[in-house]
């Protein structure tokens, strides 16, 4: 019985976070910008979600504060790479460690827990009378679903479109009138408010916000992405991919779930998770490797017998 | 049309890697001229496309197109009036994206983005007739990545996106250097086709020396950052490869031994 409830558990977290890792394909995939805001964005839409709810917000109001505050963190790192030409990663990382300070200012504390005050999952348990996993299963996938049909459109558009030429060819959309600037950052806004968005719906679920929950963040997103990049093969339309991403934040999930309930230390999780990401990244440069020598012998083989 | 007046570059100022590619460059190009620019390596030919295009801010000068200063605006604001082709064909368009998407991106140079779907059905009717003006069967495969298509193949792509939305100048800089010399002639017609028809202004840079002759209304040669000699029409149409060595012996006072020229 365990088992199965721990199960539940995984998939309603993984789709509560899968939202999450969409928010990093956008950077990482589509932009090719290696954003390390997100652990600071993450614990930002946490924060802003969890202090409005507490002063009375409506939750689902408070959901797209987090989302705003997260698309201002967004522009910040967008702004310190295009204006001031910092390196990405560094400015990623500099909007991060400054966002954790200004977490702390939100909150006023370390951690703002939500016993006392109601949330999404709290209204809909009390109206529907579902058991708490199904509760967060049902609001995540709604919100999944409206946000991966808003990619789905935004990214068809002539801005959307823009941005993906970005990622893809630079010079090119400069040539073609399009200010590179301006696509970067605002790539960079909409991933991190998908990020924090994430973070408020993690909040309300958990029922607590913490200064420490975005810590990793970005390697359990690039987790999911990898994984469900193995289910898509990288093919297929974009909103395919997109839905595959969350696949892939479950399947994360509940692999967590299952070492966990094999005795595994909470404090090993984030060895495993990163060790999990170094390895599916590098299985795909192996086997190209392999394949190109065993081809190079193999051909390599058929000249010698055809000279001999 | 395009007036450059007194534009210098140098690379690397104060440095053991100082380099002056542009050295008081003047040049006044007219409306419908398609010009063709000659010079060794490092004699600013590709500089002068990128001061135009404004990859770089230039040191000093001034450069107008159509009799609106361009100095100081960015490279993709600028794009708005010019068409650009560059040396590499993987340079010109975004591999991961179709054929259609990418000559939809370029159907929207010089006009503002908004929240549209990318791609409208009309477009798509429109880019047939386009494409198969290219004559490479494209038309049928509009929706292939572009990562897909040749090198020659991608190249006519770019020249077709720089020419979709007619540019106050193209610029050319080697466009068909990094194809085989059967591909190169191929998109060089197409080059030569496109500009006639569309009445376009046009610079290209080119490291033939018969191409130069052959092709556009006015060759320029250049030589360590200035244009060196400067020549049109029915002069232009009667002169052979040995004359612009010579005319490079002079004008340099400097032995041709640049072996890329030589090919002609």
């Amino acid at each position: 019985m365990a088992i199965v409830l721990a199960m539940q558990g995984a998939l309603s977290q993984g789709v509560l976070w899968g939202i999450m890792a969409l928010g990093i394909y956008i950077t990482f995939r589509i932009l090719d910008f290696a954003d390390l805001t997100v652990d600071g964005s993450f614990s930002t839409g946490g924060a802003i979600c969890a202090v409005c709810v507490i002063n009375g917000v409506d939750p689902v109001l408070a959901v797209l504060f987090a989302s705003i505050g997260g698309a201002i963190a967004g522009f910040v790192t967008g702004f310190l790479h295009t204006k001031c030409e910092i390196p990405a990663i560094l400015a990623g990382i500099l909007t991060q460690i400054g966002l954790y300070s200004i977490n702390l200012r939100i909150m006023g504390r370390s951690n703002t827990p939500l016993l006392q005050t109601t949330t999404m999952f709290k209204e809909l348990a009390l109206k529907t009378n579902l058991s708490a996993n199904w509760v967060a299963l049902i609001i995540g996938m709604v919100f999944t679903i409206v946000i991966v049909a808003i990619l789905y459109w935004f990214f068809g558009t002539e801005i959307g479109s823009a941005i993906r030429a970005t990622g893809n060819n630079e010079q090119m959309v400069r040539a073609l009138n399009v200010n590179t600037n301006t696509t970067k950052i605002l790539g960079l806004m909409i991933s991190n408010a998908l990020v924090a968005l994430s973070g408020a719906l993690v909040t309300q679920h958990q029922g607590y916000a913490d200064i420490k929950m975005g810590i990793g963040a970005i390697v359990i997103g690039l987790a999911s992405i990898v994984i469900g990049e193995v289910i898509s093969g990288g093919k297929g339309s974009f909103a395919f991919r997109l839905s595959c991403v969350v696949a892939g934040s479950v399947i994360y999930r509940l692999i967590v779930a299952i070492v966990l309930q094999m005795g595994m230390n909470t404090d090993d999780l984030k060895l495993l998770t990163a060790i999990l990401v170094a390895v599916a990244l590098t299985v795909p440069v192996m086997l190209a490797k392999r394949k190109q020598l065993s081809n190079y012998k193999k051909l390599t083989k058929e000249g010698d017998n055809k000279s001999c | 049309m395009l007036k450059i007046v007194n534009v210098s570059k140098t690379f690397n100022p104060n440095t053991v890697n100082e380099k002056k590619a542009l050295s008081d460059l003047n040049l006044h190009v007219n409306e419908g001229d398609f010009i063709t620019i000659i010079g060794g390596n490092g004699a600013g030919k590709s500089t002068l496309m990128n001061m135009v295009a404004g990859v770089y801010p230039i040191d000093c000068g001034h450069i107008y197109l159509d009799n609106v200063e361009i100095s100081l605006l960015k490279e993709y604001q600028r794009a708005s009036y010019i068409g650009r082709v560059f040396q590499d064909p993987m340079l010109g368009t975004a591999a991961d994206m179709e054929i259609q998407e990418n000559l939809a991106m370029a159907n929207r140079r010089g006009k503002s983005r908004g929240l549209r779907w990318g791609i409208s059905a009309k477009e798509k009717t429109e880019f047939r007739e386009v494409l198969k003006r290219l004559g490479l069967g494209l038309e049928d495969r509009m929706t292939t990545k572009v990562g897909l298509l040749s090198g020659g193949q991608r190249q006519a792509l770019t020249l077709l996106m720089a020419t979709m939305i007619k540019p106050k100048i193209l610029l050319l800089d080697e466009h068909t250097a990094a194809l085989d010399p059967r591909t190169a002639r191929k998109v060089l017609q197409l080059t030569k086709e496109i500009v006639e028809q569309d009445k376009l202004t046009a610079l290209m840079v080119t490291h033939n020396m018969q191409d130069a002759i052959d092709i556009g209304n006015r060759l320029i040669m250049m030589h360590e950052g200035r244009i060196i000699y400067d020549v049109s029409n029915e002069e232009k149409k009667n002169l052979t490869v040995a004359d612009l060595l010579v005319k490079f012996e002079e004008a340099s006072g400097d032995k041709f031994t640049n072996d890329r020229m030589m090919l002609g």
